[in-house]
């Protein structure tokens, strides 16, 4: 019966995210039309219209079809990893994306990294002294980091350890894997300064209020060392909604990270989108959107069955407290 | 609304009568403020030397008496322009500020009070709003439409408007179950007199405190538009723009870049202190006495 109920549970938020995706889905499709110019034109970007182009174009993107059969053929083709060419460079949108892939993935898993060996030990720490010095010392340093840009902290970073001090490049993503990451340490660590604040601050509120909790004091008052009772007992707990502040970290990790790419003149997905942004290249922008939206649906999906699988009361359908 | 104001004014008076303990961190952000303020009022009266002029014999001078913080690659001086990009800088934030403070706190005192459809409609659309990265969004569309300052502004208001909703609603859930709604229901108040002259003044401290929250965000958004080349128009003044414009000239004049996200930092940073400070000191209220 439990199973069942877990297991239609699971199902329903599958369901719920892959509704959400489709709708998103029609609607980075309907760019194609609600935009100012029409179809053909927004396909074509800068190139010269003629009638055999525009006949070609209206063949390879089906645009003589209904408009539900255009977006039908445009899903089937997404997920299949097809998003037609670029206006701009008039190549496979596909081949571009793949090429900048890696250099984005890189630098988000060491900024995750980072954020996560950054943020968590500092929140437990600001928790476990709450109201010293050092509680205020990390919360003031928190307010900083979380009300500087993520572009101004780059350009920052950028001045002192690659202008000044010449320590890391400039700009570019390197070649190879060593050197690509030497090259994508600066951008990674002004991505997870970010982040990190996000991070110490969650951190910090659950572990103070699951350290007031009766089973805390009752561990303390059976004579367990503070630092037992700390790791042990109240981290275990304390942890578990730390997840769901994983999904608000990927939204502003990604955020970030086109303009971290930006700033160091990355290759990189982010990139991408502000360059076909800039040139109005409907392809390519939709090609990324789709992309980044359905990162962040999984992303969603993964938060929800993360947190069923750590807290059993959600799992059992009963509601926390 | 009218009736509003009175309590926006008792407000006022509480500060007042806290200020004798007021730390020097939230008096040195309300001076900051206070500068910033005055930039975006009188602009380019301020400053020294005209913004767009452009010096050609002095091009990436470095900072000196000619030139406080230099000129950039035009030969434009640096300190005048900043005081010139205050004012795209503060009234965009400030609009979005007002506008989703107004929109939010209506829809948050609607869906926290009657609940119902409406409540599940705005969450659902706030739960929605949560996850999306909202400045990527801004990029998309304005990539597909063309960009532009005030499309940016609105968009932004647009995308901030549920943070505010869901503050206001979580606020209101506290108060709708306190024994003075109740008696005001029994006296046969309407809905919208119980809401706006007997529910929102307890939650004026929150308001009030989370529009400067709201403030310092949409400073640091609407100024990474311009950093991305999505706000304001190339060539004009604006602290994020001359972010992205400095960052090229790293080598040459460092002072391009670094003033203006200085500035970016230190109006966010003291807005978000204002912030948690008036939160602290107005929740309190009750409280100390």
């Amino acid at each position: 019966m439990r199973t069942r109920a877990t297991a239609s549970l699971v199902v329903s938020r599958i369901l719920v995210y892959a509704g959400m995706l489709v709708l998103i889905s029609f609607v980075i499709f309907s760019l194609l039309y609600i935009t100012p110019g029409d179809a053909v034109g927004n396909l074509l970007g800068t190139r010269r219209r003629t009638p055999e182009t525009e006949e070609l174009l209206r063949r390879q993107y089906h645009l003589n079809e209904p408009f539900l059969t255009q977006y039908w053929i445009w899903l089937k083709d997404a997920v299949r990893f097809d998003f037609g060419n670029s206006s701009v460079s008039t190549l496979p949108v596909t081949d571009e994306i793949n090429a900048r892939l890696p250099n984005s993935l890189i630098l988000a898993g060491v900024a995750y990294v980072l954020t996560m060996l950054i943020g968590i030990p500092l929140g437990l720490a600001a928790a476990a002294k709450k109201s010293t010095a050092v509680d205020r010392g990390i919360v003031a340093s928190v307010i900083v980091g979380f009300s500087t840009p993520v572009f101004v902290g780059a350009v920052a970073l950028l001045y002192v350890f690659g202008v000044l001090l010449g320590w890391f490049p400039v700009f570019g993503a390197g070649t190879g894997f060593v050197d690509k990451l030497w090259h994508l340490t600066l951008p990674a660590i002004s991505l997870a300064i970010a982040g990190a604040g996000l991070i110490v601050k969650h951190t910090r509120a659950v572990m103070i209020k699951v350290l007031d909790q009766d089973y805390v004091t009752f561990a303390r008052a059976r004579g367990l060392t503070s630092r037992r009772v700390y790791l042990l007992y109240a981290l275990r707990n304390g942890l578990i909604p730390v997840i769901t502040v994983s999904v608000p970290l990927l939204a502003s990790l990604v955020t970030g990270a086109v303009l971290v790419e930006v700033t160091f003149s990355i290759p990189g997905i982010g990139d991408l989108l502000v360059r076909s942004a800039a040139s109005q290249d409907l392809p390519t922008l939709q090609a990324i959107a789709l992309l980044v939206a359905a990162l962040i649906m999984v992303a969603n999906l993964a938060a929800d069955l993360l947190y069923m699988a750590a807290d059993p009361r959600i799992r059992h359908g009963r509601s926390t407290t | 609304m009218s009736a509003i104001v009175p309590q926006l004014g008792d407000l006022g008076k509480s500060t007042r009568r806290r200020s004798k303990r007021l730390p020097w961190t939230v008096l040195v952000c309300l001076v900051i403020v206070a500068g910033v303020v005055l930039m975006t009022v009188f602009g380019a009266a301020l400053a020294p030397q005209d913004p767009a002029a452009q010096h050609l014999t002095e091009v990436l001078a470095p900072p000196g008496s000619g030139h406080w913080l230099g000129t950039d690659e035009l030969g434009r001086d640096v300190f005048s322009r900043l005081i010139a990009g205050a004012r795209t800088a503060f009234v965009g934030p400030l609009v979005v500020t007002i506008g989703s403070m107004l929109i939010g706190n209506l829809l948050g005192l609607w869906s926290g009070y009657k609940g119902g459809a409406v409540d599940a409609i705005v969450m659902r659309w706030v739960d929605f709003m949560w996850a999306l990265p909202g400045l990527l969004i801004i990029v998309v569309v304005a990539g597909a439409f063309g960009g532009g300052y005030w499309m940016a502004v609105a968009l932004l208001l647009v995308l901030t408007i549920p943070f505010d909703t869901r503050i206001i609603r979580g606020a209101t859930l506290e108060q709708a179950t306190l024994p003075y709604v109740e008696a005001a229901r029994a006296l046969g108040l309407s809905n919208r007199r119980i809401m706006l002259l007997h529910i929102w003044p307890n939650l004026s401290a929150t308001a009030v405190a989370n529009a400067f929250l709201t403030f310092a965000g949409a400073i640091v958004a609407l100024s990474g538009l311009s950093f991305l080349g999505f706000g304001v128009d190339p060539g004009s003044p604006d602290w994020g723009r001359m972010l992205s414009d400095g960052t090229n000239l790293l080598f040459e004049n460092p002072a391009a870049a670094l003033a203006s996200g200085a500035m970016i930092v230190a109006t966010a940073v003291s807005m978000n202190i204002i912030g948690d400070w008036l939160y602290e000191s107005l929740s309190s209220r009750g409280g100390s006495k």
